[in-house]
């Protein structure tokens, strides 16, 4: 049944070949398939891809780890302590609706250009879909379940090593998942606004310097990325929590695309 | 022998022998009384029984024993000193044993748990849970989950669980409810076999009056709207109990009748 999928982007694929060499397209905004796969190689055989997706990977992970760790943690605490969640409503209904884009000129005047702008930029993008539905996940939590920690004695830590993490755990994976696809986006974008650095950096010198083939091979590769990177962890969501975490990606999946 | 009225069968003191006593218990939740002036105890190895119509309070009157809510009025006491929380030797078995087991630890693993919040020595823990197990008759299922095991089997993995608190009082909510007759007669009888040996006062709440007969030392009525405790029944039939002769036996059918007309009366 697979093969279906590929009819479509193939046959297109093919079209453009066609044409751009019936034709004989000279053109600085657009290049042939052909010659697209052999920038592509180009990028692979000489290293250049491996650096600039390790810059990119590095801090949309790094920003992925810090940011939606922190929105976890911050879920828990909310979820926890009434009182906290109340003096926090304010500050974080003022926050959230800022643009991570926005917030960039703040970071790149405290951090300079570099991994720490990108690292920071990435974590606060991913702080927010990390707490909303990490907040989900712990009030989605069987009441009965903390009743019964209550009922065995169990202390605070233990209620929430034993009881709430492991509980909420297939959602907060969710959680995780979803942000990911937000770090890998905003780190792009970073890139491309102002970071010297990574995929969405080349991507734009490919354009300025009018290299069609060598933009659209990068824009290939960062789609294989992003792909790859939600395929891996919807692999390791099934694997991890089966159908208990399953439920949640055909709910959730659409936004950051599901593998055919 | 005979049906005794709620007034003459509270005498509001802590008796010394009492382990829980309700004195004056009332309880209302926003705004709606949900029970009133409640007043009973329970005492060591005793086995009450608790019915009444739907919504009477039955299951709040043992979130209260249990610590999980607190009165709105009047005293809980548990061992003379006055509940505010929930105790570590006083057990909680709740009628959705599917909720309240944990479905990503092992039957073991649920066990487990019950031990590590008394903080047992881990040393110590394995041969317990293997104890446990074996005498809720699971200890072949040690390795599975709950998912894998049937009704019954997670209604006595959660038994076995509570018993793991080694607990002084039993308090169980309509725990058979959702169990087929079947095994709900089983489960009954290995209760009565459990707790025969042990220590432990039960306190059962149960929709179901043969249930409650065959059970108990003591059955509670309770009266709806708000939940007073109406009246008290004891039960004088011989242990250990059979599920053909004892309920078979004059005393049981006398007693069955006098609790039918009761709820009959106080349903409407």
């Amino acid at each position: 049944m697979k093969w279906q999928g590929l009819v479509l982007p193939v046959g297109a694929a093919m079209l453009a070949e066609g044409c751009a060499r019936a034709f004989g397209i000279q053109s600085d905004s657009l290049a042939s398939p052909s010659q697209i796969l052999g920038a592509a190689w180009g990028l692979l055989r000489d290293g250049a891809l491996f650096a600039m997706l390790g810059q990119t990977l590095l801090a949309a992970f790094g920003g992925l780890l810090i940011g939606g760790g922190a929105g976890v943690v911050m879920a828990l605490v909310l979820g926890l302590s009434p009182t906290i969640s109340k003096l926090l409503r304010l500050p974080i209904e003022g926050l959230r609706p800022i643009p991570s884009i926005a917030i960039l000129p703040v970071f790149l005047m405290v951090f300079g250009f570099g991994y720490r702008l990108e690292i920071a930029s990435v974590s606060f993008a991913c702080f927010w879909p990390s707490l909303i539905i990490g907040q989900a996940a712990i009030s989605g939590i069987e009441p009965r379940l903390l009743e019964v920690s209550r009922v065995l004695g169990l202390g605070p830590w233990g209620r929430v090593t034993k009881i709430v993490i492991p509980a909420a755990l297939p959602r907060l994976f969710v959680a995780f998942r979803l942000a990911a696809a937000v770090a890998l986006i905003v780190a792009v974008t970073v890139e491309i606004a102002l970071n010297p650095q990574g995929m969405g950096y080349e991507l734009m010198s490919a354009q300025s310097s009018l290299r069609p083939e060598v933009m659209f091979a990068i824009l290939l590769y960062i789609g294989i990325t992003g792909w790859s990177v939600n395929a891996a962890l919807l692999l390791a969501q099934r694997r991890l929590f089966g159908r208990a975490g399953g439920m949640h990606v055909g709910m959730h999946g659409g936004v950051a695309g599901e593998p055919p | 022998m005979h049906p005794v009225t709620a007034a003459q069968a509270a005498p509001p003191t802590t008796v010394e022998s009492a382990l829980l006593s309700f004195r004056d218990v009332s309880l209302t939740l926003s705004g709606r009384r949900i029970l009133e002036d409640i007043s009973l105890e329970l005492r060591p190895r005793e086995f009450v029984c608790v019915v009444g119509s739907s919504g009477c309070g039955k299951t709040t009157l043992l979130r209260l024993m249990a610590g999980l809510v607190l009165p709105t009025s009047g005293e809980v006491r548990y061992r003379n000193q006055i509940v505010r929380q929930p105790a570590s030797d006083i057990a909680l078995i709740f009628q959705d044993y599917s909720k309240a087991l944990l479905p990503w630890r092992t039957a073991a693993g649920n066990v487990a748990l019950a031990l590590e919040a008394i903080g047992s020595p881990k040393a110590e823990r394995a041969a317990r849970i293997s104890e446990l197990l074996q005498k809720v008759g699971l200890a072949q299922h040690a390795a599975h989950y709950p998912s894998q095991l049937s009704g019954g089997m997670q209604q006595r993995l959660q038994i076995a669980r509570c018993l793991a608190q080694d607990p002084t009082v039993l308090l169980m909510d309509e725990p058979f409810g959702a169990l087929d007759a079947m095994t709900r007669q089983v489960l009954q009888d290995e209760l009565l076999r459990i707790t025969a040996s042990g220590n432990t006062g039960v306190l059962f709440v149960t929709h179901d009056l043969e249930e409650a007969l065959y059970l108990g030392d003591r059955v509670l009525a309770l009266r709806p709207n708000p939940g007073r405790v109406a009246e008290i029944f004891d039960v004088h039939l011989p242990r250990p109990r059979d599920q053909l002769v004892t309920r078979e036996a004059g005393e049981f059918l006398r007693l069955r009748r006098a609790l039918f007309d009761f709820i009959q009366e106080t349903g409407h």
